[in-house]
């Protein structure tokens, strides 16, 4: 099919020169990305749909007008997976939910839009916990996604199926969304790098609300200024969504080709020997912390001393905004009807009850009863009001902290990817895993997951997370493109490089309750 | 330790429209009693005077211009509807038979 077997091992910057030289056309990268996709999607199980056509249409008219000569962006025929949160016109988008089967969006997602305008063929939709509720893609209604690392694992979630796409080389770029870590923690898991940009930095319009006040899409991909480029693509102004911030694009891309930390303040939070973090995640995050001092910075700590309460608030503040979001799926327009009568004798509230019933899985269902329960009379001002005030004082912390320091690090996730099925009954013990990721979307500032390294016990990818003020995005990059430089020079060749090859047989899915 | 009972949860249920099963039921009461336990914590830190936050930016009335855009055409608005017919959604009764 292709002369050039590699191409899917390139990074985006390496195909965007290599396109734009014409030494291969984009039809040839995207047939080279179906191919990798037909030998391993069956054993990762990282995409929902794929959209082979219409990626190669793109594909052959980006190759057109390069051919006429035609100005194109640089990523022009570069491909992109995208999460299936995200509304696509021409293929499903079902947000991990049987609610969602099938359903063909009659609009683009701004974001997908941009995509289209830059003339960047779109894959697929990638796998999601349901509505990105989990941290593991264990709650998706069509199957867990597998770690390319180890497919007995998890890739992290919700996002795992965007990671997966990147780890296993099914796609250099990816579109993910994070509303407590579902950027960051599947990027740290798999080896592979994500943002979570400033609050309102990338629209939201035609992006299905999980909670509107944490939610934010970001860009995903397998070096930093692969996911820079792409950031640039997706953020800016939307006047179709009303919480986006009408200011410049933070100079993300420029930020990561510079590369450097000279002179820059980084404050360690949570210390060094925090305890409940594996001893392979914090022996390659404190290498990494004096990689950064070699490299010019100062590290100091950083006490934020209301982070310990942050999970607590989270998972207040989701359940609440998550049942009032999630009162859409009424079976009135569209999505799953279910006539418990048959017959058509079912009032409007019986039908919509049974749809609810049979369209959510158990973990749509325990937070939509939670949050209500939280908002309701009598416990609203104990549960989410107090959560509201935590909120403000974790917003508090981080603004202490940036008086001091210039960015924040920890360890992205307290632990490496853990097994499929380990922790899928046990809600608490997922949502505590949380507690590294969750302050930044309280408080709306940036983060970035970049891999560190292999955890000695299991040699699994260890990600360090680096957190910045409001709309200065720009230093996640220069921290993360200065550490992985580093890095990479220290080892020979990029992390995945490490990653054994994906078996291209599918491997049997364990057994979910539901299942 | 907050308890939270299978009529407490039949009656969650009903407000949230979601028909559960008695095995969801039992549980989610068992459920939703540990994640309580665990997030009561906000209540330990944040005193009355501490402002509740409700969002991470400061944003006040949006507006767009009050300007006419092109819209969804009838039959892209009606495209997922599980029932629809004369241009408009089919939905089952609203009113009671008595």
């Amino acid at each position: 099919m292709t002369d050039h077997p590699d191409l899917v091992r390139r990074s985006a910057a390496r195909l965007a020169a290599d396109l734009a030289a014409r030494d291969v056309s984009a039809v040839e990268v995207v047939r080279a990305h179906l191919d990798r996709m037909d030998a391993v999607d069956g054993a990762v199980h990282a995409y929902l749909h794929r959209d082979d056509e219409g990626a190669l249409a793109t594909a052959r008219e980006v190759d057109a007008a390069r051919a006429r000569g035609e100005a194109l962006h640089p990523l022009a025929g570069v491909p992109v997976a995208v999460k299936d949160v995200a509304c696509t016109v021409g293929q499903p988008t079902t947000a991990g939910s049987k609610m969602l089967e099938g359903w063909m969006p009659p609009y683009d997602a701004t974001v997908v839009e941009r995509l289209r305008a830059a003339g960047l063929p779109i894959l697929g939709k990638t796998n999601m916990d349901e509505f990105a509720m989990g941290s593991s893609t264990e709650h998706s209604a069509y199957g867990v996604t597998r770690n390319p690392w180890d497919l007995t694992r998890v890739p992290g979630g919700s996002g795992g199926g965007s990671s997966a796409v990147l780890a296993s080389f099914q796609a250099p770029l990816a579109v993910g969304s994070d509303t407590g870590g579902s950027i960051r923690q599947p990027a740290a898991v798999t080896g592979t790098v994500g943002t979570k940009p400033t609050y309102g930095g990338v629209s939201r319009y035609g992006v299905i609300a999980l909670a509107s006040s944490l939610d934010q899409i970001g860009p995903c991909a397998r070096t930093v200024l692969d996911t820079a480029l792409l950031h640039e693509v997706l953020a800016g102004h939307d006047p179709r969504d009303s919480t986006s911030i009408d200011a410049p694009v933070p100079p993300v891309v420029q930020a990561a080709r510079r590369a450097d930390v000279a002179g820059l303040r980084i404050g360690v939070v949570g210390g060094r020997d925090a305890t409940g973090y594996q001893p392979g995640v914090l022996a390659r995050f404190t290498e990494a912390l004096d990689r950064l001092e070699a490299a010019g910075a100062t590290v100091v700590d950083v006490a934020c001393p209301h982070f310990d309460y942050a999970v607590a608030a989270y998972y207040l503040i989701l359940p609440s905004e998550a049942s009032s979001n999630l009162a859409r799926y009424d079976a009135m327009r569209y999505g799953l009807r279910v006539d418990p009568s048959r017959g058509g004798a079912s009032s409007a509230e019986q039908v919509m009850a049974a749809s609810r019933e049979a369209g959510f899985g158990d973990e749509v269902k325990r937070r939509i009863i939670l949050g209500t329960y939280a908002l309701s009379a009598g416990y609203v001002d104990a549960y989410y009001g107090q959560a509201q005030r935590v909120r403000t004082l974790v917003a508090h912390d981080f603004a202490a902290a940036f008086e001091q320091v210039d960015v924040l690090v920890s360890p992205t996730t307290p632990t490496t990817a853990y097994p499929i099925g380990e922790k899928v009954d046990d809600p608490l013990a997922m949502y505590r895993l949380d507690v590294t990721t969750i302050p930044a979307n309280l408080a709306g500032v940036p983060g970035l997951s970049v891999p560190v390294g292999l955890a000695d016990e299991d040699g699994l990818p260890v990600g360090l997370q680096v957190l910045a003020p409001a709309m200065a995005d720009d230093r996640l990059y220069t921290v993360a493109a200065a550490l992985e430089r580093d890095l990479v020079d220290a080892w020979g060749a990029p992390l995945l490089d490490r990653a054994p090859e994906v078996s291209t047989s599918p491997v049997p899915t364990p057994t979910r309750q539901e299942a | 330790m907050t308890t939270i009972t299978r009529d407490q949860v039949e009656h969650l249920a009903m407000l949230a429209r979601i028909d559960l099963t008695d095995e969801e039921t039992t549980r989610l009461a068992t459920d939703l009693g540990v994640i309580l336990e665990a997030v009561e914590q906000v209540g330990e830190v944040a005193s009355d005077d501490v402002p509740p936050m409700s969002h991470p930016l400061p944003l006040v009335n949006v507006l767009r211009a009050d300007e006419v855009r092109p819209s969804l055409a009838v039959q892209e608005a009606l495209s997922g509807a599980p029932e629809a017919q004369d241009d408009r959604f089919v939905v089952p009764r609203i009113l009671g038979e008595e």
